[in-house]
Parts: structure tokens; sequence; C-alpha cells
């Protein structure tokens, strides 16, 4: 039923129809309103799950971990500092491969302290094992959380579903919200190998020396390599069972002759849409990547999409300081490795929930057809006559 | 399944990497035997997790998991939930030594208290970071030498007083907290099974020697815990709703040299004057536990030396029936 609903409303629509039995969480501002509506699920007898309100993000990614590997399909959302509070635990539930969805409502992490939206919290874990969606829009954000059960659960590997702060979580936005049956027969029942049982002892979590250390790594990795296929395989399936899907990995726009590409991630698509039609329509050859899977890396899709490309610009609102922008990185490596020398360059943008409207993103499109003043990564719309010196401070 | 002793489980089974003399692998050992297999064990990062589970070698006969060092209780509380909600009333155990429960995961189980989780954690007390080489935590008594405390010229050893930790839980308002050593076993059994009958979050502080930490010889263990409690140093209690509900009365009160001076780590205060003042502070603390917990008149059913004579009849306990296992 297509239903006007607010985007935190929305995708705990979506967590419900997947039949968690287990909900930990502690709350943070944006996610707040994702487990306030699944408490008031549970209070109301509409979900029958524990819920568990937990004194720490570290403790609610425990507490989820724990259910599990006690054979309950779990759900924990947070962001920002509460995602960088559980990391060790992020880690841990990787590493065990517990299949476990998450909700990141992405939040920009302090200092200083702020509570809107952009991606460094999510990208700050993207070593951590989980594998990264990052959605669009409120009706992917649905239909990602059910997606995201079904990979974490084929792969035995946990998903972070990234929706951005705000700009998502606390938008209105007409979504379709699938029927109970249908997202039962797309979604199997719970069942975890190695879950705790008497009458199956098993020991999870032993340690392990440097004889053995590396072979578990190395069979994380290469689990999350043969996620990429699954999470493109499971897209698919999810437009057949339900007329929607989201280009698995990657989804391109206007690719068809565009010179200049840019390459984003999450909501800001949205606006990039609106700059490309403008440019196209004043017959500048431009298109558009968003980035849905950021984390297995997805090298051959975007080099796919990218093959007819002759530069690159990667709009990212995350960074490594000292480096530069993440994704940019990234794709630059993946795309030396295929011997394609594509130009990419990269603009930091939305940092702190400051906005990327399309008149922006026209600039950068702009900047980077035009070729000159190429540079690896600068800042969009920054006011150097605002930056604070250490003096003034 | 290890069926060599019928009379016993073996949910911790031998061939485990424990020192000799480890009050942690004897208080273990009794504890989950007294539980039994059919029950999920949690553990704590610590020597308990790296002893047993050395290398993809595990020495438990029962489901067992770990995940970090902070986060036992909250993994607890999640295991316990999933059962729960799987229509399952399989006892769930945690199992932590004196740094993941006084100080890292402190946090964590007054959250799983809080919240009633039908839990039982274990705390198995050897007063400092044994497994990474005897540092001080905070549940190291008054005046110890640890790796991180070292007396010096300046220094008589740790600083600080052992937290109060049963009070610290015992303020909870919680069904049951209890202390007790590996020491007097028929004390520790009745106390496993009275918290194996009570539904709701239960706390279990075992003081277990460690001969390596304390520096004394491994052949010491039990009597070194014996003494902890004989000179009201760690008096064997109960708590129940945040009132004391049980006190193991002292036959007679020893003199804390009688402690000291049997292990290294205390060997420092007999050295000089400052030490003695260190020593008669330890005393002083002692004596403050046996007029709190009323120790040396408390009316009830074992003193120390009754429990001893308890336990040298016989196997002291162990002879339960084996249980029809349907593996």
């Amino acid at each position: 039923m297509r239903q006007l609903l607010e985007g935190s409303r929305a995708v705990v629509e979506a967590v419900r129809l997947c039949r968690p039995q287990v909900i930990a969480a502690y709350p943070i501002t944006p996610q707040t309103h994702i487990i306030e509506h699944l408490a008031q699920f549970v209070a109301d007898g509409d979900l029958p799950a524990g819920f568990i309100n937990a004194e720490s993000e570290f403790g609610a990614a425990s507490v989820v971990l724990g259910a599990v590997a006690g054979g309950a399909r779990a759900f924990t959302a947070t962001a920002s500092q509460g995602l960088l509070l559980m990391t060790e635990v992020l880690y841990n539930i990787a590493g065990m491969r517990l299949p476990l969805v998450m909700v990141c409502a992405n939040r920009a992490v302090s200092a200083p302290i702020n509570i809107f939206s952009d991606h460094q919290d999510s990208m700050s874990v993207r070593d951590a094992g989980w594998v990264q969606l990052y959605v669009e829009s409120n009706q992917e954000a649905v239909d990602t959380v059910i997606q995201a059960y079904r990979i974490a659960e084929t792969c035995e590997l946990p998903v972070m579903v990234c929706m951005d702060g705000f700009f998502l979580t606390h938008t209105f936005e007409p979504v379709e919200i699938p029927e109970q049956a249908a997202v039962d027969e797309f979604l199997p029942p719970f069942h975890f190998a190695r879950t705790l049982n008497p009458a199956q002892p098993m020991t999870l979590g032993g340690g392990s020396e440097p004889d053995n250390y590396l072979e578990f790594r190395a069979a994380q990795h290469q689990a999350m390599e043969q996620a990429s296929e699954v999470i493109a395989a499971i897209d698919l399936d999810f437009g057949d069972h339900f007329g929607r899907s989201y280009g698995g990995l990657a989804e391109p726009y206007r690719l068809e002759g565009a010179d200049t590409v840019m390459v984003t991630l999450g909501s800001t698509m949205g606006a990039v849409r609106d700059a490309a039609d403008t440019l196209r329509g004043n017959g500048m050859p431009v298109g558009a990547v968003r980035l849905r899977c950021f984390r297995p890396f997805p090298a051959q899709a975007l080099i796919h999409c990218l093959a007819g490309a002759k530069r690159v610009v990667v709009l990212e609102k995350a960074f490594s300081a000292g480096m530069g922008g993440i994704v940019s990185t990234e794709l630059r490596a993946a795309l030396h490795q295929a011997g394609m020398p594509i130009p990419v360059e990269s603009f930091i943008g939305g940092l702190g929930g400051r906005d990327l409207t399309p008149a922006v993103i026209e600039e950068i499109f702009h900047l980077a057809a035009s070729g000159k003043d190429f540079a690896t990564s600068r800042f969009a719309g920054l006011d150097t006559g605002a930056m604070p010196s250490i003096e003034e401070t | 399944m290890d069926t060599r002793d019928t009379f016993r489980h073996n949910v911790l089974t031998s061939g485990h990497r424990a020192c000799s003399g480890c009050g942690e692998a004897m208080a273990a050992r009794m504890v989950v035997d007294l539980i039994g297999p059919d029950a999920i064990y949690v553990n704590a990062t610590g020597c308990l997790q790296v002893f047993t589970t050395h290398n993809q070698q595990s020495a438990w006969q029962a489901p067992w998991i770990h995940s970090v060092f902070a986060n036992a209780a909250a993994v607890a509380s999640g295991v316990e939930a999933a059962l729960r909600a799987r229509g399952k009333d399989t006892p769930v155990v945690v199992q932590a030594g004196d740094g993941g429960t006084f100080d890292i995961g402190l946090q964590c189980l007054s959250g799983m208290i809080e919240r009633g989780h039908d839990v039982l954690f274990v705390c198995y007390d050897n007063e400092a970071y044994m497994n990474t080489g005897v540092q001080r935590s905070s549940s190291t008594p008054h005046a110890v030498r640890t790796t991180t405390t070292p007396p010096g010229r300046l220094s008589e050893g740790k600083h600080h007083l052992k937290k109060d930790l049963i009070s610290i839980i015992a303020a909870h308002q919680m069904p049951y907290a209890a202390t007790a050593t590996v020491a007097y076993f028929p004390d520790l059994k009745a106390k496993v099974e009275k918290a194996m009958r009570i539904k709701g979050p239960r706390f279990l502080h075992v003081l277990s020697p460690c001969p390596l930490g304390w520096d004394h010889d491994a052949a010491l263990s039990v009597t070194v815990a014996r003494l902890a409690v004989e000179t009201g140093l760690f008096p064997l209690i109960e708590m129940e709703y945040g009132a004391v509900t049980g006190v193991m009365r002292l036959a007679r009160q020893r003199p804390v040299e009688e402690y000291l001076k049997l292990q290294g780590r205390f060997k420092h205060l007999f050295a000089d004057k400052e030490g003695a003042a260190e020593i008669r502070h330890l005393q002083a603390l002692a004596d403050a536990n046996i007029r709190r917990y009323g120790l040396l008149d408390a009316r009830t059913e074992w003193d120390t030396d009754r429990a001893v004579q308890a336990q040298r009849q016989g196997r002291g306990g162990y002879a339960v029936s084996p249980k029809e296992t349907s593996l």
C-alpha cells in the first residue's frame, strides 16, 4: 500500500515485515525516530520481539550479537558517535560471520559536535567487514532493509543500511510498503547454522594463533568479494517479486555519450540527477553513477559504468584527513588496476549537513568538465574566510 | 561428551592450559559442573577464555561464546532475549574475571542487571589483570605489588582500596548476589544451586587465587583463599534485593599477616616500617569487614570450621546423579 511516511517510520515498517525477534538500541539523533517507532510496535503488540534498551551503543551491538548467536533474527540502528562506540563489536560481529542488519542514520562525527548528515561515520568503519549499502530514497531504504536480511543470511555477513540522517530519516515521501505475504515469500525464516545449542555444543569466538588467523581473515575477505554477486542477484530478484530494483551495486544515470561522469552516494543523487538533466538540456554530455554498495567495493561494476567516460568527478561526504576523499581514492585504484587512465577528481562536500544544491553540483560538473585546476581532493563550497585559525581559537 | 567420570559433567574438561594451581580454573570447573551442560556460557576476554580455547581447541563441552572484553553481560542479555523469543528456558551464564567485571565490563553488567535479564554472572576474581601480566585492576587490594603498582622509594604498592563491588551490585536491588571462594566448596555449591533456582539477574563473586600474580606456592591456592576468608579480608555473604541475608561466620579471626606472608605480592610490606603501617591498615580493613557483616557473631548454619569439615567428607558434594543425556 502506498503511504506518505517519514523515512524512519517507513524503514521500521520494513523491519517489522522482516520479523526480527530481538531489537536492541541506544538513542542517538537522527536515529531516534526509528527505535521509538519500533518500541511502539512492540508495546502495541504489533511486533512480537524482545526490545532491549541498551546502556550504550557498545552494549546494543553486543546484545544483537548475542541474539544472533542465540538463534534469533535481530535489528539495531545507530549513527555517528554511536557507530564509532560500536566499532570494536562491529569487527567482532563480522569476524564471527554473524548475519545481522543495522540501519545507520548517517551523521557527522565530532569534533566539532554536529547532528546533521554526512558519511564520515559509516565510512570510518569501512574496514570492519560489514556490507555497506547506501540508499537514495525512503522507498529504497524500505526495500533495502528487506534485501539486507536476505543478503546477510545468504552470505553469513552483517549488513549496514546507510540512510542519510534528516534528509531521509526525517523527510516524508510517498512509500509503497510491501505485503507481509510477499516479504515472507522473498525472505525465508531465520536460520543460523552455528546457533548456541546444548544439544550440539559449539565454541564461538575462541582464540587463534599466527598459524591460522591469516586464513580466517582471508576467508572473510573472500566472503565479502563473493557477496557482490549475491547483492546484485538479490536486488534483481527483489525486482521480480516487488517490481522495484536499484541497480544492484551501482546505479547508472544518463551515461549514454557522457564525457564527464559524477559518482556519488545516498540522497545527494537526487540533486545530481536534477543537475545532470539541466546540463544535458544545455547540451553538456554529463552523466552520473550512484554507488549503492560501498562494501564490498564494486570495482567491476564501476569500471563497466565508467568505460566510456573521459573524466570522473566524485562527490563525497567523508574523507580521510591527510589523504582526501575515500571513494575517489578507491575508485582511482580500481581504474588504475583495470588499465583505465581516466582522471578522477574529488569534491568533498555536504559535511555536517551542508546543503548540496543542484546549483552547487552544476558548478562542480563545470569545473570538472573544464579540466582546469585539476585537484585530487578539494572541498565543495568552502568559505576559506570562515576557517578558524589556531590564534582565533 | 567426556564421560570418564560419571559423577561429573566435565563441562570444562581436562587438557586446557591453565597454570598449575590456578584458582580460576578450579572455580570455573566447580561452577560449570554444578550448572551442567544444558546451559549457554558467555565468556569475557581473560585468562579463562585464553586457556580454554587456545588456537581452535576448546575445553568446553557446552555451548560457549566469547565476543570482546567489555561486553559479556550484554552478549548474554542478547542470548537470553533470543532464547526467550524462541520459547526456550535454557539457562545463560556469564563468566568473567575481575577486569571484565569491576572495570571494563561494569557498564554492561549494570545494564544487564537493571534490565532484569535472567542470567547468572560469575566473576572469578584474582585481583589483577593476570592474563596480560599482573597489572592492577580496581579489584586489586590496597598495598599490593603489581607490575603497574610497583613498590618503590615513593610507593608501597597500590594506593587505592579494592572496589566494594558486591555493594554496587546489590544496590541494583537484584534477586541474588553472593561471594564465595575456591576454599569452601559446600558453600560455593549451595550458592550456585540457589542462584540457579532463582529467575532474573544473579551475581556470584568467587575469589580465585592466582599463584603467578599473587606469587604463592601453587599447592597453596585453597589455603590462601581460606585465609582470605578467615582473616575477614574477603567476607562470604549473600545479598537479596539489596539486603544482607547470609553470612559465613568465622570460627575465629586470624591476623592478616598469616594471609599476607604466604604471598610475594605483599612481601615488601614486611621490609620496613612504612610496610608495617600498611599491614596495620589492611588489618583495620579486615576488622571493619568483621564489624560490618558481624562475621564473628552471625547466627548461621555454617562457620568456617564446619564448612571445611563438610568439605573433607567424601566427594564434597560432587556426587550428583549423572544426567540422562539425550544427545
